[in-house]
């Protein structure tokens, strides 16, 4: 840090010398390389998601002039809208098994595979794999595995006639949890990787350590390796709750958003660009989803920077 | 420097458990493996084969015919070059934007430096759709000169694809890239400083040239993530010739007629640039992620 001996200033003396020493054209140039930035950011980013909110309170259509018709998109959603309830719970249900499943699938897969298992790389580049295809390829890809005739499931369960064929897709009390799958083999390799990172931080003497107080595997986990990995659990908490509330393109691919796979990013989606432009309601819906987000950014923003702070 | 004295024991490992976490693995990994594999083999197949004797059939013939077929019906090269003229110019402009405010935010100790990090990370974090109905409204009202749109506005333009992917991305970036920043050691840009350099200086000749390791593994992470991003195109475009490859896909199930093997012969080519970053770039993508997630 203190580099010029000469002068020792407390840092916010120093701040101050350091400001006045630019020049007029550095100043220039900083606010240029802050400012334009900043401006996209709040213009595209940050203005809308706060417009969202103003325009939930109105009626706007298409291009149509809107007008103020305060709470009443809320109430629709609440009372009369048949997809809400369905879309939050399956938003929920998304969210629980990301928590119980894919994510702890991931780390396992990471604990496993960091131990030195023989070929340990090329079944890391295997479950890796689904990471780099984009959600939308992935669920076209499934759709081969789940197609009711074409389908290799469908195939090996002898299922592919016309009369007894399993609509894995399209039966609203099994499509959610086929498109689970589809969104479990993207999230736990995903998963894995950021574990496997954090675990090369992990000082091995501590295992060993643990190894020679007679620690089983399960006891290393949980009281060691586990508890030390603090900073990527966080990260791993929160990529786990974000990640499913922004699941879309899966189901969006599979069938828009519908029948048995209404989630609130799809039913946002179908009212602003669908045939009906329900941008006001759309926004009403775009709140509900906003506020949620905000708790697991909220939470991420802080650990992060409690953590700098320091 | 530890264990030394005492003759470190080997692991106790119970043989058992150790096979049983390797066919573990392997089952998993094999079952992990399958749609992409079935995939492959359905492309290959000739659609009088597999109407004759099924998909789950030992194959009588093998073709590469459904690939040029999928190739010509869903206008693939349109599309790809409608990504290129996307992902390139975004992921440019992305990493110009987020390493200008990484710079300034890790070099000088302004009081709003926090807040600044704060904005770009978090907006970074929100889910695209709650954006949407603004975005539209803004999409559709502002014009845009037609060298820069063809349509006028910058909805349905790829101008306007470029834009937001860029606004959406940058916080991401700025985030890892300040931190970055924050381990080059400063006494390189204090020296520059005493030689008079500029702002511009230390930041185009001395910053960004360290950064290099960090802005090669953003720059293939960035490259993945627009090119597979099938939100914005989809909302924020309407004409179905000007839409990237990965929005476009919907669409294609459309042209291919529900036809499996066309529809897995074009999954497969689409998945082509992707299948190259995961070959040759691995790394830097994995370098990317986590530089992301563990700090320093």
């Amino acid at each position: 840090m203190t580099t010029d001996t000469a002068v020792r200033t407390t840092p916010s003396a120093r701040r101050r010398r350091r400001v006045r020493r630019l020049s007029k054209r550095d100043r220039i140039v900083i606010a240029l390389m802050i400012g334009v930035p900043l401006l996209l950011d709040l213009a595209l980013i940050w203005g809308p998601a706060v417009s969202t909110f103003f325009l939930s309170f109105t009626n706007a259509h298409g291009a149509a002039p809107s007008k103020n018709i305060g709470a009443q998109n809320y109430t629709y959603m609440r009372t009369i809208d048949p997809d809400f309830w369905p879309a939050l719970r399956h938003n929920v249900i998304w969210l629980i098994e990301f928590t119980v499943l894919a994510t702890p699938l991931g780390v396992l897969l990471a604990v496993l595979l960091d131990r030195g298992i023989r070929g340990s790389r090329v079944y890391q580049s295997i479950f890796f794999l689904p990471v780099m295809l984009s959600l939308a390829l992935i669920g076209i890809i499934w759709e081969l595995m789940y197609g009711a005739q074409f389908g290799l499931i469908n195939g090996v369960l002898g299922k592919t006639s016309p009369n007894d064929a399993i609509n894995w897709l399209g039966d609203p009390k099994l499509n959610l949890w086929a498109v689970l799958v589809e969104a479990t083999w993207r999230q736990a390799g995903y998963v894995m990787v950021l574990y496997l990172a954090g675990l090369k931080a992990f000082d091995p003497a501590l295992r060993e350590a643990a190894q020679l107080d007679g620690a089983n595997a399960w006891q290393l986990f949980w009281r060691v390796t586990f508890p030390t990995l603090r900073p990527i659990n966080n990260v791993i908490l929160v990529v786990t709750v974000i990640e499913s509330l922004r699941a879309f393109d899966l189901v969006y691919v599979t069938n828009g958003g519908t029948n048995g796979l209404q989630l609130l990013s799809a039913m946002i989606t179908q009212d602003i660009v669908g045939p009906a432009n329900r941008i006001g309601y759309g926004s009403a819906l775009g709140v509900v989803l906003l506020v949620i987000s905000l708790v697991p950014i909220t939470y991420f923003l802080v650990q992060q920077f409690r953590k700098s702070e320091r | 420097m530890k264990g030394e004295g005492h003759p470190v024991r080997p692991p106790p490992r119970k043989g058992r458990a150790r096979f049983a976490t390797g066919a573990f693995i392997m089952v998993l990994a094999v079952l992990w493996m399958l749609p992409l594999l079935w995939t492959v083999f359905v492309s290959l197949r000739t659609e009088s084969d597999t109407n004759a004797h099924g998909y789950l059939s030992w194959p009588r013939s093998l073709t590469l015919q459904n690939y040029s077929n999928a190739w010509t019906q869903g206008q693939i090269l349109m599309h790809f070059w409608n990504s290129a003229k996307i992902t390139v110019p975004a992921v440019i402009i992305t990493l110009f934007l987020a390493s200008c405010v990484a710079f300034v935010v890790a070099r000088f100790s302004f009081r709003f430096n926090l807040i600044l990090l704060l904005v770009f990370t978090a907006g970074n974090l929100l889910p695209q759709q709650v954006l949407l109905a603004p975005l539209f409204k803004i999409y559709t009202s502002v014009a845009v000169p037609n060298w820069l749109s063809d349509s006028g506005q910058l909805y349905d333009s790829i101008a306007g694809i470029v834009l937001i992917n860029v606004a959406f991305q940058t916080g991401f970036c700025v985030f890892v890239l300040s931190n970055f920043m924050r381990t080059i050691p400063e006494e390189l840009t204090e020296a520059a400083l005493v030689d008079g350099a500029s702002v511009w200086t230390q930041y185009w000749r001395i910053t960004m040239p360290l950064c290099r390791p960090a802005l090669a593994a953003l720059a293939t992470l960035l490259t993945t993530w627009i090119y597979n991003d099938f939100f914005w195109a989809l909302t924020l475009m309407s004409t179905g010739d000007k839409l990237p490859i990965t929005s476009a896909i919907k669409n294609l199930q459309g042209e291919y007629a529900q036809n499996a093997n066309l529809l897995s012969a074009g999954s497969l080519i689409i998945a082509v640039p992707t299948l190259v970053v995961y070959l040759i770039l691995q790394r830097q993508f994995i370098a990317g992620l986590t530089l992301g997630s563990t700090k320093g």
